[in-house]
């Protein structure tokens, strides 16, 4: 057995890698709740069940439309997507202009119907979803054995966080982002419609979550908890991270499963609690996250 | 309908709000093309509020703006700017987040004989060493170019400039006088908010007093010598 200073290589690199999947997820989740809340600064509660929408979604897609992992990829957030925008346009956009606080509660509301609809619909054991074919077995690499089909979500979700990233630095419209992030009414009386690209953002920030559904239903039972449960992590995520960096919420999120997944290996019975406690520390040492403006 | 076509701006009867409170109290006023009319008063006496609620960035409006000939008040506020406006606010709105050249190019054209680039940079030439700098790293008289070469680049040709020269060094004032001459003898049509009457005064072709949401007095630039006492009263501290 590979042993470095007494540490098992193997289980370590095993440990690192679920770490690095689970951190691919809450990249992808505290991303999109990251550029939601720039925009509409509030958090979306629902959020979480986006993302176990998109799961339930590739799974009854498969099962009853005989739509296969590849075109749910493509069509699950788009479907998301479009729920989304119709939320936004017609739920939170009529009370934006109250204490943000209301469109939070109602996020809250909503993710709570979504799950219970879900449960009431399919039970709440979770149920499974076929690894694609194309994905199936795995590489045998010095210290690891790597299963394709979780490179696979290392691979796209680094490249959706970074194309999200490009995307918000170097166009146009990641420009208005950005303007629109920091002073909308200004950026409305230079002509540009921010109520149009407030919408479009939410539907984008929740495409994310049904993204991170469809690539989490082979891994991850799929069950109507499986949102909130995640949530609750990713919440402390964004805290560690601090709201509002785009840049911060993608490296925190694969960071913390490395974290997690090094406390699963050196500490096990920790590694429930960890992402916690860092979220203690950095508030105790730095209140406004580690990559947020101190306002 | 007829309505004359040198005419840019006129209001009539605003009333605006910011939640409960009243600021404007029936506001009337007309700017013909290339004129440059400032609004004088005290902080607090509603010149501010009248420019935003030009741009709709009040809470509640009533009366008229027609601005070009169009009715404004039932439009959303992001399609006033189409109508040939550029807004330049107090704080000066640059954005943090963006580099000086993004700051630049915000604002989408809103006609087509825009001001290009290289104009702009002529114009300023701060701006053009400086344009990668983040926005808000400028100093405040560079922060004040950009504000303004930022709405010149859209095309607009209606001007609502709110203190420009607020907080800067008297060169910059000077050149900032030198710049709004040129536009208006370019054709461009401007309501400036000033405080300091020592800038307004040689450039300006019309002034209105404001005082308490109400405009008080119109006074001609050739009046202003024999009014200067009235002036003094509503002005000065």
């Amino acid at each position: 057995m590979a042993t470095f200073l007494g540490i098992n290589l193997f289980a370590l690199f095993g440990q690192l890698l679920v770490g690095l999947i689970n951190g691919s997820f809450y990249a992808l989740l505290s991303l999109g709740l990251a550029i939601i809340f720039g925009l509409l600064k509030i958090i979306n509660f629902a959020q979480g069940a986006m993302y176990m929408l998109g799961a339930f979604l590739a799974l009854l897609g498969l099962k009853y439309l005989g739509l296969n992992y590849w075109a749910a990829l493509i069509i699950v957030p788009l479907a998301v997507s479009v729920f989304g925008v119709l939320i936004q346009r017609f739920l939170i956009r009529p009370i934006a202009n109250e204490d943000h606080l209301y469109s939070l509660l109602l996020t809250f509301g909503l993710a709570l119907m979504m799950q219970g609809i879900f449960t009431h619909l399919f039970g709440s054991s979770g149920q499974s979803y076929a690894t694609p074919d194309a994905l199936k077995g795995g590489m045998r690499l010095p210290f690891m054995y790597l299963p394709n089909y979780r490179a696979w979500i290392i691979v796209v979700s680094i490249l959706v966080c970074f194309s999200t990233w490009w995307m918000i630095e170097k166009t146009k419209l990641g420009v208005y982002l950005r303007a629109g992030t920091e002073n909308p009414q200004l950026l409305q009386a230079f002509g540009i419609n921010v109520p149009l690209i407030v919408t479009l953002t939410f539907g984008f920030g929740v495409a994310l979550a049904g993204l991170a559904g469809v690539m989490a239903a082979p891994i991850y039972s799929v069950s109507p908890d499986m949102g909130s449960n995640i949530l609750i992590i990713v919440f402390a995520i964004v805290v560690i991270g601090g709201m509002g960096s785009i840049g911060g919420a993608i490296l925190t999120g694969l960071g913390m499963g490395l974290v997690e997944g090094l406390t699963k290996y050196f500490y096990p019975e920790a590694s429930a609690t960890i992402i916690f406690l860092v979220m203690v520390i950095v508030l105790m040492l730095k209140p406004a996250g580690l990559f947020g403006k101190t306002a | 309908m007829s309505h004359n076509h040198r005419e840019k701006l006129r209001i009539t009867n605003l009333h605006a709000f910011y939640g409960e409170s009243h600021i404007l109290h029936g506001i009337d006023l007309s700017i013909m093309q290339g004129e440059l009319v400032t609004l004088l008063g005290r902080n607090g006496s509603g010149r501010s509020t009248t420019l935003k609620a030009i741009m709709n960035m009040v809470g509640k409006r009533s009366g008229e703006i027609v601005v070009n000939g169009e009715n404004t008040m039932s439009l959303p506020a992001y399609r006033i700017a189409h109508l040939g406006i550029g807004f330049c606010p107090e704080e000066r709105g640059i954005f943090a987040s963006l580099n000086v050249e993004e700051n630049l190019m915000l604002p989408p054209q809103v006609r087509s004989d825009v001001m290009s680039l290289d104009e702009i940079y002529t114009m300023f030439p701060n701006l053009y060493e400086r344009r990668y700098s983040q926005g808000t790293r400028l100093s405040g008289g560079e922060q004040q170019m950009l504000a303004l070469a930022r709405i010149l680049r859209t095309g607009a040709n209606i001007l609502l400039l709110d203190e420009i020269t607020e907080g800067l060094a008297p060169v910059i004032v000077q050149k900032l006088g030198e710049v709004l001459s040129e536009l208006k003898q370019r054709g461009l049509t401007i309501l400036l908010v000033e405080q300091n009457f020592r800038f307004a005064a040689p450039i300006a072709d019309r002034h209105y007093i404001m005082e308490h949401g109400h405009i008080v007095e119109e006074i001609q630039a050739h009046e202003l010598s024999a009014k200067s006492e009235l002036l003094n009263t509503y002005l000065g501290v």
